[in-house]
């Protein structure tokens, strides 16, 4: 087996009891208590999650701004700096090559924040397309990215920092805060993919085992745990947040996977992918994703068929017995034919046709 | 780890009870460590044949489906109807409240054939 990359945060799963998996290449904790206790914490106290395996890509330069409108399907002018934007990267085809969070730093300065098992992929696609006046770095092995998320999230950063983190609200950042006894300044975002309020903290990765232990004291009287992937992939499903690679594909655009708000079709620049998207927002998708719940015993899982009478219509995405609610639900991408709420439909588990009913999301809103 | 000295054991990690001519089958406690949290018990239903080193039913934890192997061939004659509605009883008493099926072995000499505790014990020792 090929050796498996680490982040600087390796070291302390251990001795926090981590179960680690190969997750993409990378050696990282599955979790550490147990998945429910992890996503439960999340929901009612905090979790801290170390996400330092996504990638940071820096687009910097007086084109920058040029530079993303084509590439990024959002309207990154929209932006101004320490706000944030979520966002497609798309094929000319409409596939999505990945989803991402823009971070407008200063002027012609961004942060892409990408998904691990896509930064080499996203850089290679950027310097393809680079333009004059554009430089593009991959900074990913400079940074810790810790996740803070859940209702206390605040009160515990707030602990270490005299920054007004209430100050930071939802899609926002700061791009240098300091906190108690640790060097370096942060990058701190009110971003996340839990559902829950929260923070994004991007730290020098000489810092990051300091920041991970001082939240951790600091946070366990007011219930923070340490989370693993598995809790982490089950809070941003309740969510209905995608996970590129099962909701998002180079086979399926951002319009089928429910994420038009992200795609801004009427915006001026010619986007890669714009033309194919354009069509599919006018005139509607062939596949849609919906969400799904068993009415009989069984749980969708990825790559399960979804059948309408004996026809197959789509395959599940995503699916798990939901933590928060206890039902057994799943996502899919379906023919548009059969997306109504209340529409019966069979999911093939194996050898059973087990019955399901289309339902609204997210199944999972924070009250 | 807990790992009763008076069952036999297989590569899969299910647990084999000899009761009489009959035999009750369960998942170990390293299996059920290994899966987390589980969720969901797929068994057969009474009077099903099962056959040696063939799916007979699955586990789910909250991330992954597993198949359960049959240790031997028989037929089922008794299932566990409570791990429906308590599939949470594989991870706190794998060896007692989670035992899944009772067979009629049709061979009950191939019980013989499967690993002792000790056995078992070098095979997880070797996994972990």
């Amino acid at each position: 087996m090929k050796e498996l990359k680490q982040t600087p945060l390796f070291p302390e799963y251990k001795k926090l009891g981590g179960k680690i998996v190969d997750f993409g290449g990378w050696a990282l904790p599955v979790q550490f208590t147990g998945i429910k206790e992890e996503h439960n914490a999340t929901r009612t106290a905090a979790g801290l999650f170390d996400v330092s395996h996504m990638g940071e890509i820096m687009v910097e330069g007086l084109n920058s701004l040029e530079f993303l409108q084509i590439m990024l399907t959002n309207d990154v002018a929209k932006l101004t700096p320490n706000r944030a934007q979520y966002t497609m990267m798309c094929y000319e085809n409409g596939g999505t090559v990945d989803d991402l969070i823009v971070y407008m730093l200063a002027e012609n300065k961004y942060m892409l924040v990408v998904n691990a098992a896509n930064t080499q992929k996203d850089f290679d696609w950027l310097i393809a397309h680079q333009i004059d006046g554009v430089e593009i770095s991959d900074r990913s092995e400079d940074f810790v990215q810790l996740a803070l998320q859940g209702p206390k999230a605040e009160k515990i950063l707030q602990k270490i920092t005299s920054y007004d983190l209430a100050s930071i609200t939802f899609f926002r950042l700061a791009s240098s805060v300091t906190f108690t006894g640790i060097q370096n300044e942060a990058i701190v975002a009110r971003t996340g993919y839990t559902g829950e309020d929260g923070f994004e903290i991007y730290i020098s990765a000489d810092d990051g085992r300091k920041l991970w232990n001082t939240l951790l004291d600091v946070g366990e009287a007011d219930g923070l745990v340490p989370v693993g992937l598995g809790a982490r992939d089950t809070l941003r499903f309740e969510a209905n947040l995608a996970l590129y690679g099962q909701e998002l594909t180079a086979d399926i655009t951002p319009i089928e996977a429910g994420l038009s708000f992200a795609v801004k079709t009427n915006k001026q620049a010619d986007f890669i992918g714009k033309e194919v998207l354009k069509k599919q927002k006018e005139e509607g998708p062939k596949r849609k994703l919906v969400g799904i719940e068993m009415i009989e015993k069984g749980i969708p899982r990825h790559g399960y068929e979804v059948l309408v009478a004996d026809e197959v219509i789509g395959v599940v995405t995503s699916g798990t017995q939901s933590p928060t609610l206890g039902k057994n639900i799943g996502l899919a991408l379906v023919s548009s034919d059969y997306t109504t709420i209340g529409t019966e439909l069979f999911v093939q588990i194996r050898k059973k046709r087990v019955k399901a009913k289309i339902v609204s999301t997210p199944f999972y809103k924070r009250s | 780890m807990s790992l009763p000295k008076d069952l036999r054991y297989t590569e899969e990690h299910e647990w084999v009870k000899l009761e009489d001519s009959k035999v009750r089958i369960g998942i170990t406690e390293f299996a059920q460590s290994e899966l987390g949290d589980i969720v969901f018990v797929e068994l057969p239903q009474e009077g099903d044949e099962i056959e040696a080193d063939e799916p007979f039913g699955s586990v789910e934890s909250v991330k992954t489906v597993s198949e359960l192997y049959a240790p031997i061939s028989g037929k089922v004659i008794q299932v566990n109807e409570e791990l429906e509605d308590s599939p949470e009883f594989v991870n706190e008493s794998p060896f007692e409240k989670a035992w899944m099926i009772v067979v009629e072995p049709a061979n009950l000499s191939d019980v013989d054939e499967l690993m002792t505790a000790e056995q078992y014990e070098q095979l997880i020792n070797e996994e972990d």
